[in-house]
């Protein structure tokens, strides 16, 4: 049996990397759950983040500064995906929308590859990210304590602003009835496209925001895409407040398994996503018959 | 069109090789893709290697050595020459080849490697970064009949209790580099120590594991942790803050890859590069680079090659040279591999004067008589497990103001003499297949 002080840093552990989790699972859920489209792109789309990032940093030697260009090029990518393509496929079958977004992951990363190569890259921790903070019962990497506070603004921002804003409120009607909104005299089109595109600078943000920490390869995103299909099948499929605390169960299973033995804490997320799909297929944040 | 010269000549060589026609007399005329697949001007050859997923890297470098030594031996000169082979060619053949991306998954490799077989008649194929894919196209090569060359793959399984008789593998087995490496990282670190190991779930990791605890407890170490991780693990952070808070004096990584390079980095981050002395039983190819200097600085770790061994062999030097002038970057080990076999391969088509696998496989079976000068050395493969007896080189990482180039990275501490590390032929079980 582990010691408590163990058991208490790994519950530590569980929440940073439960955060992180939500947040590379938050793009997943708001384009998901707003416009109905399963992104099967979302893992390339994590490796273009971190691959901007990469870029912006050499370019700029600021990780500030990498971010808010990496978020400008995300939101090109994002609007750029949804005009020329996504939106020819909102009226198509889940099957179509699932065969395009992953076509369009294949061409990202092999554009990666080609681009970049197969080796990873490095990506700093920024200067004001290095070392190791003491906590008292562990001692912890002070750019992951620091992630904990950025990635919990960024996801009350988010819902804000889809969820507390009117924006939000159209996107879900236009989803119901795309005709009426448009004859109420609202621009649905745009919406939508002003969603997808905070979906793919959700998802690369998490991606540039991970890059110091990960290995950079044009493959880095699909353990991710996993990652975030087992937590928003957690809290529920296209639910916001699902993927957050979803993404904070699987992070607490995967730590706190490895307090007693590393290899079986995949094995115990999955069995939870099994015992959650049984009990409750909906998800814990999610509405049945409703995506 | 016959005459006099090759008449006398092949007079000469059939008296003086009455071991090898005796050695021959039993081969079957049609085996595998032979004859089918020796053309009167060509032969085939199928090159399997991940190209994606996370032994993207070292698979690239895999493909360039193949890409380097087919074409040196293609266009013949001195370079073949010097290994020993005669005119251009194998036998006078060019060698044709087509290249799959097995994403290191067994299936997909088998399925490549099955259309190299089948639709290309390949007469050998070769390649690997993942022992799993390593022993799966080692079953299909034996149930097939084409012979295969093993790539990157250091578990004791590929030459022990899944040695197949139509593969052969040049790099060393996880007993051998953990038993080469043990002495001289408890010579430099310490006899008592404290290790804690990071274990990736599959067949290498296991049996790495399994060698190096045990030629390290040989030499007084302590096992105080061991923390298994899923192969493409991203974030190790729950491992890490085990390993952390273990008290251990030395870090074992054993992750290969891009999952090396992650688990490294985050180690740093964890401050278990600051407290512990990181070892690392098989180095990634491109590890010094991607994880950088500053963290490999120290960093005791075996492998198959590093280019500085061109200031000891004069092969290597030419390999290093044609490599470094095609590619722009000095080999890694990858890279060597893949070159150096395929030269042995060449080496022993054209000692048994056939294309016939048995016979080849019989040369390379045999070569501890006449082994072959290669660019670590002299080597030969086992007859009784197909695993190269070879030096092994251990390296150390060097720091960052003692490099004398950007791709400076380890210093050569020792070139282990192979026949002191290998294991016995039946400690893992192998038993190899009928010829036939």
């Amino acid at each position: 049996m582990p010691s408590t002080a163990v058991l208490l840093s790994q519950a530590f552990n569980g929440l940073a990397l439960g955060s992180l989790l939500a947040l590379v699972s938050s793009g997943l859920t708001i384009i998901l759950g707003t416009l109905g489209v399963l992104n099967f792109a979302h893992g390339a789309l994590f490796a273009v983040g971190a691959y901007t990032a990469f870029v912006m940093m050499q370019a700029t030697h600021s990780f500030v500064l990498a971010l808010l260009g990496g978020c400008a090029i995300m939101l090109i990518i994002g609007f750029a995906m949804e005009r020329l393509i996504i939106r020819h496929f909102y009226a198509r079958p889940d099957e179509d929308q699932i065969l395009v977004t992953y076509g369009i992951g294949m061409v990202l990363v092999e554009g990666l590859r080609s681009w970049f190569g197969g080796n990873s890259q490095r990506v700093p921790v920024p200067s004001w990210g290095t070392g190791a903070t003491k906590l008292g019962f562990l001692v912890y990497p002070t750019y992951r304590l620091q992630l904990i506070g950025i990635i919990a603004g960024l996801l009350v921002g988010l819902y804000l602003v889809l969820y507390r804003t009117s924006v939000g409120l159209v996107v879900r009607a236009g989803i119901e009835n795309a005709g009426m909104v448009g004859i109420l005299g609202i621009d649905v089109r745009r919406t939508f496209l002003f969603v997808f595109a905070v979906g793919i600078v959700a998802v690369g943000l998490a991606g540039m925001l991970y890059a110091p920490v990960v290995a950079v390869t044009p493959d880095m995103g699909a353990s991710f895409m996993v990652q975030s299909f087992v937590v928003i099948v957690l809290g529920g499929l296209g639910s916001f407040p699902g993927a957050i605390v979803g993404g904070l169960i699987a992070g607490e299973i995967i730590s706190l398994t490895s307090a007693f033995n590393s290899a079986y804490s995949e094995v115990m997320l999955y069995g939870l996503m099994a015992l959650v799909l049984v009990a409750r297929p909906q998800g814990l944040f999610g509405t049945e018959g409703r995506v | 069109m016959l005459d006099r010269r090759k008449l006398i000549l092949g007079g000469a060589a059939g008296l003086m090789l009455p071991d090898l026609r005796g050695a021959f007399a039993q081969s079957p005329a049609q085996i595998g893709t032979f004859p089918e697949g020796v053309g009167a001007d060509s032969v085939f050859i199928g090159l399997n290697m991940p190209l994606t997923g996370v032994f993207s890297g070292d698979g690239s470098d895999l493909k360039l050595g193949y890409e380097l030594a087919i074409a040196q031996i293609n266009a013949g000169g001195e370079i073949p020459a010097a290994w020993g082979l005669k005119g251009k060619g194998v036998l006078g053949r060019q060698i044709r080849h087509k290249i799959a991306d097995t994403e290191g998954k067994p299936n997909v490799a088998v399925q490549a490697a099955t259309q190299f077989i089948q639709r290309d008649k390949a007469i050998l194929f070769q390649g690997s970064v993942s022992s799993a894919e390593a022993i799966a196209l080692e079953e299909l090569a034996s149930r097939d009949k084409v012979l295969y060359m093993v790539g990157i793959a250091g578990s004791n399984d590929v030459t022990g209790k899944n040695c197949q008789r139509y593969g052969f593998r040049s790099q060393q087995n996880a007993y051998m580099a953990a038993k080469a490496l043990a002495p001289v990282v408890a010579k430099a670190l310490g006899k008592k120590l404290k290790a804690a190991f990071l274990v990736p779930d599959y067949t290498y990791g296991q049996t790495v594991y399994e060698s190096f605890a045990k030629f390290s407890k040989e030499q007084g170490w302590t096992q105080v942790l061991k923390e298994t991780v899923p192969l493409g693990t991203a974030d190790y952070s729950s491992a890490l803050l085990n390993i952390a808070n273990s008290g251990a004096d030395v870090f074992v990584n054993i992750c290969f890859g891009s999952d090396a390079v992650a688990s490294t980095k985050q180690a740093e981050q964890f401050g278990v590069l600051s407290s512990m002395k990181l070892v690392v039983p098989n180095l990634s190819s491109f590890q010094d680079k991607e994880v950088g200097p500053e963290l490999m600085q120290g960093v005791y770790g075996s492998c198959d090659f590093w280019w500085t061994l061109e200031d000891r062999f004069p092969l290597a030097k030419t390999f290093v040279e044609a490599f470094l002038a095609r590619n722009k970057y000095r080999p890694r080990w990858g890279a060597h591999i893949a070159y150096m076999q395929t030269y042995l391969w060449a080496l022993s088509v054209e000692r048994a004067a056939s294309f016939n696998p048995v016979d080849i496989i019989k040369v390379m079976e045999g070569s501890k008589a006449q082994p072959y000068e290669t660019t670590i050395g002299r080597v030969y493969y086992r007859a009784e497990d197909h695993q190269m007896v070879r030096p092994i080189p251990i390296l150390r990482g060097k720091a960052p103001s003692a490099m004398k180039g950007p791709e400076d990275f380890y210093e050569v501490v020792d070139l282990v003499d192979g026949e002191t590390v290998m294991n016995p032929p039946d400690l893992f079980g192998c038993k190899l297949g009928p010829y036939s």
